[in-house]
């Protein structure tokens, strides 16, 4: 009786392991994993690659597919809509939107509704509009789905919320590579990135690292007075435009002169 | 999203208004405010303002900054005035108070609407307001000076008016005026406002009113709105730096070097024109802006919708 119960407790501790464990992993390369916004900051790419580590051979079925997904650190914001009052567009209506990153890119190996399930994407939360976390909009405004899609619209057309089917390349099954591209008005922070691995619109492993983007020198120095020590930076800024006013007069006097 | 290496070069990143703008562009906005604010004899804050909207520098960066460059444009001509003793001080000083009181105000009324998410129609409706009602009257003015000169009549300056009639009666020595305190104070509130609101130091507003309501002699109006100007704009600066972190140094210095330059070269230019020229000119382009901004509002905007900072439940 004893060792019977012992043995099933084994099994199951074995099965759960297999079952666990993946059987396809992956190793990850950046070609950066910090990014400095320096002065001409004007942009930047990175280039995400890495392979598919497996102990067995590649299993039959659908292919290998892999999502790539990089956030932004989030935020909460107010999307409002104009409405033409006394005959100038005006704000109106607002909702809040509890959570939306600063930044979002998906790259995806083929088209996103071949490659991820909808119950996956909500789980993980990996396609765009399921990034952005919208609570609830106040009762007298029936079309809140409108809001967070003119967010992704708007964040979409400067290039900040972007959608990139079948721009993952993926070789034999193993190899993968894509680049994203980040604009130059890009918020500093943690930038989440993400690789998933599908087979058949399932998750079947997923990577996770950040890339560190920060302001550096300069502009870093001059964003943590003005938020620190406000009243110093304005007395600063006060002082700089006189001095660089007069300076740029004097110049001017002495070339005239 | 394809631009060549050479511009691309020369984007520069401003750390507060966290946008990309090209250098070349900011410096020659600044030199070309700059050349008009020398022929014109205005401060170009209140055309600078309208222009850095239009480039994609959002308005509360826009205002902030713009009152930071305005302290330093007026620095040198305010040391000029002095020594030439063209300042009334003491007027300057009693406008000034006013002027305190009104950019707090003002700053105020912003931070409130901003959280509401109109300030940038506030901004808006006030620069269509006044750059209409300015433009117009100095269009009307200039074309009638026009033609009282053909006609060789001089325009008599109004000596008596209401404001007379006042109490707390002051003596302005410097300006030979012996008046009621409250009319000035009342102006430089109204031009405190202005600057807290527009980003403008509100000289377009207090000379006329310093020449017409006040009866200040001309040849101290120019020193002693400076001279308000100045201080009004400093603190303006202080209050956006610490209530909105909405000053932007990095666009404030390269605004300021293409002004100074243009400035001189617009001073010249100016010398070689009528004066009632340039004021049609100007007041042509000030109703253009005006025209432009009335446009964006009276239009269906392209895009409806628009993303701002959260409220805070």
């Amino acid at each position: 009786m004893m060792g019977r119960r012992i043995i099933s407790t084994l099994l199951a501790l074995v099965f759960g392991l297999v079952a666990t464990a993946q059987a396809e992993e992956v190793v990850l390369g950046l070609s950066k994993d910090k990014i400095s916004i320096t002065t001409n900051f004007a942009g930047s790419e990175i280039l995400i690659f890495g392979a598919i580590k497996r102990e067995e051979v590649i299993p039959e079925g659908p292919p290998l597919e892999v999502i790539v997904a990089v956030a932004g650190p989030s935020a909460p914001l107010t999307v409002r809509r104009k409405e033409k009052r006394l005959g100038i567009w005006v704000n109106t209506d607002a909702v809040e939107v509890d959570r939306a990153p600063s930044f979002y890119a998906v790259h995806t190996s083929g088209p996103l509704r071949d490659v991820l399930k909808d119950v996956e994407d909500l789980r993980h939360k990996i396609s765009v509009p399921r990034a952005i976390r919208s609570v609830g909009a106040p009762p007298d405004i029936q079309d809140a789905s409108s809001f967070t899609d003119a967010l992704i619209r708007i964040r979409g057309r400067s290039n900040l919320y972007q959608l990139r089917e079948a721009s993952v390349t993926v070789t034999d099954q193993t190899l993968f590579r894509t680049a994203v591209q980040l604009p130059a008005a890009l918020t500093e922070g943690d930038y989440a990135t993400r690789i998933f691995l599908t087979r058949d619109g399932a998750v079947i492993s997923s990577y996770e690292t950040t890339i560190d983007v920060q302001k550096v020198g300069m502009e870093r120095w001059l964003f943590e007075l003005s938020r620190g020590q406000p009243l110093i930076y304005g007395i600063m800024s006060l002082a700089i435009a006189i001095a660089a006013g007069w300076t740029a007069s004097a110049v001017f006097r002495i070339f005239r002169a | 999203m394809s631009r060549c290496a050479l511009t691309e070069d020369m984007q520069i990143y401003l750390p507060i208004a966290e946008v990309s703008v090209n250098a070349f562009l900011l410096l020659g906005l600044g030199g070309i405010v700059g050349i008009l604010s020398g022929m014109f004899g205005v401060g170009g804050g209140f055309l600078m303002t309208p222009l850095l909207f239009f480039i994609g520098i959002p308005p509360a960066v826009a205002v902030a900054t713009e009152a930071n460059q305005i302290v330093a444009s007026s620095f040198s001509g305010v040391l000029a005035h002095l020594r030439r003793k063209t300042v009334d001080l003491r007027m300057g000083t009693v406008l000034l108070i006013g002027g305190l009181v009104g950019a707090a105000m003002g700053v105020v009324v912003f931070n409130y609407l901003k959280a509401q998410g109109q300030v940038d129609l506030l901004v808006k409706l006030c620069y269509v307001v006044f750059l209409g009602v300015i433009g117009s009257l100095m269009f009307i003015e200039s074309l009638n000076a026009i033609r009282k000169t053909k006609s060789g009549k001089a325009p008599a300056r109004k000596k008596h008016n209401w404001v007379h009639g006042l109490p707390f009666k002051m003596r302005f020595r410097v300006s030979g005026l012996y008046i009621s305190v409250i009319p000035p104070v009342l102006v430089g509130v109204s031009v405190g406002i202005l600057a807290a609101i527009m980003g403008v130091g509100g000289g377009f507003i207090m000379v006329p009113a310093m020449i017409y309501l006040l009866g200040m002699p001309t040849k101290v109006v120019v020193g002693t709105s400076l001279f308000q100007i100045i201080f009004v704009t400093a603190f303006t600066t202080l209050l956006h730096a610490t209530t909105n972190f909405t000053v932007d140094i990095v666009l404030a210095v390269l605004l300021l070097v293409g002004g100074v330059i243009g400035a001189q070269i617009g001073t010249r230019i100016g010398v070689k024109m009528k004066a009632e020229q340039l004021r049609i000119l100007l007041a042509l382009m000030v109703l253009v802006v005006c025209g432009k901004l009335a446009l964006d509002l009276l239009l269906m905007p392209s895009e409806l919708y628009s993303i701002g900072a959260a409220t805070g439940h």
